[in-house]
């Protein structure tokens, strides 16, 4: 199944399917879910209208965990199976897992402002989240910092599996330690804690981004992988540049 | 108009709730037009280099390209 579309062509023909049912998907989401957060929502009893910040900042985490779990799977296979398509996957989630991480991190201070008093509290949940955005971008210059490409996509597809183990912290970190964060409600043994007309706007802005980082990744993948075949063409040329331009001349 | 007053006012938190969207909206977008972007630069980039490829191949002339 996986080497069906480990063929870079077959994947940008895929890819190219696939974008733009994700693109309407998100756009239309995304839009839907604006509305519902802001307008046909209900204010919160306690936090009051503050309460909207939670759709796109619970969503937003959501997407940052998300992305690591896919980044430290496809670093996983890249390791592995050598998919030849699974460090390039793994390259773009970061980018775009790192993105979300920040809005996550912003809305958040924004939101613990008027609520907790606070811009930022050094607790379990906050310092985790940090910490996974500095992952990101560990990842990020890891797999920059070699002249040889495959090397820095290997290095850094150690640093995103050894530093996975973040993830569980993250997730349980609201039951582990004292925090102002408030715990799982959404996703928790007994269903979900929050009311349908609070969730509704959730799951629709969680959709939404989640088809946006499906398009993005189909858009950046082939990205790289015009980079990468321009990088072989450029290779090649200055190979065959060490012999070929007199002899092509002369001929 | 005093609704949409009301609505802008975000019942006292329009100066947390408008930034937190303002900056989701700025990242995500940005993203996309930045990706999109480099996507439409790296294919000109890709069919330039391969429009040069083949009369290199026919060791023909070297072109002006």
């Amino acid at each position: 199944m996986l080497t069906r579309f480990a063929n870079p062509t077959r994947f940008v023909a895929l890819a190219a399917s696939l974008l733009p049912w994700c693109a309407g998907i998100a756009g239309l989401a995304l839009a839907a879910g604006l509305v519902l957060a802001l307008a046909g929502s209900p204010p919160d009893y306690q936090q009051g209208e503050s309460v909207r910040i939670m759709y796109v900042h619970v969503p937003a985490a959501w997407m940052a965990l998300f992305a690591y779990a896919f980044l430290a799977a496809a670093s996983a296979v890249g390791l592995v199976w050598r998919h030849p398509l699974a460090h390039v996957a793994a390259g773009e989630a970061a980018v775009i897992g790192a993105c979300f991480t920040f809005v996550c991190l912003a809305t958040g201070s924004l939101w613990g402002k008027p609520m907790w008093g606070t811009w930022w509290e050094w607790d379990a949940r906050m310092t985790s989240v940090l910490i996974l955005f500095f992952l990101y971008l560990g990842y990020i210059a890891l797999a920059h910092a070699f002249d040889e490409p495959a090397r820095g996509e290997k290095a850094a597809a150690v640093l995103a599996l050894v530093g996975a183990v973040n993830l569980p912290v993250i997730k349980f970190s609201v039951d582990w330690w004292n925090t102002l964060h408030q715990g799982a409600s959404v996703v928790t043994l007994s269903g979900p804690k929050i009311d349908a007309a609070m969730l509704a706007p959730l799951l629709v802005m969680a959709a939404g981004f989640t088809a946006l980082f499906v398009a993005v990744l189909l858009v950046r993948m082939r990205t790289a992988l015009i980079a990468r075949r321009l990088r072989a063409l450029t290779l090649s040329r200055v190979h065959a540049g060490a012999v070929a331009p007199e002899t092509a001349q002369g001929a | 108009m005093a609704a949409f007053e009301s609505f802008l006012a975000m019942g006292g938190y329009a100066a947390y709730v408008w930034p937190a969207y303002a900056i989701a909206a700025a990242v995500l977008a940005g993203l996309v037009v930045v990706s999109l972007r480099e996507l439409g630069r790296r294919a000109r980039e890709l069919a330039a280099a391969e429009a040069a490829l083949p009369a290199r191949r026919r060791r023909g002339d070297r072109g002006d390209a």
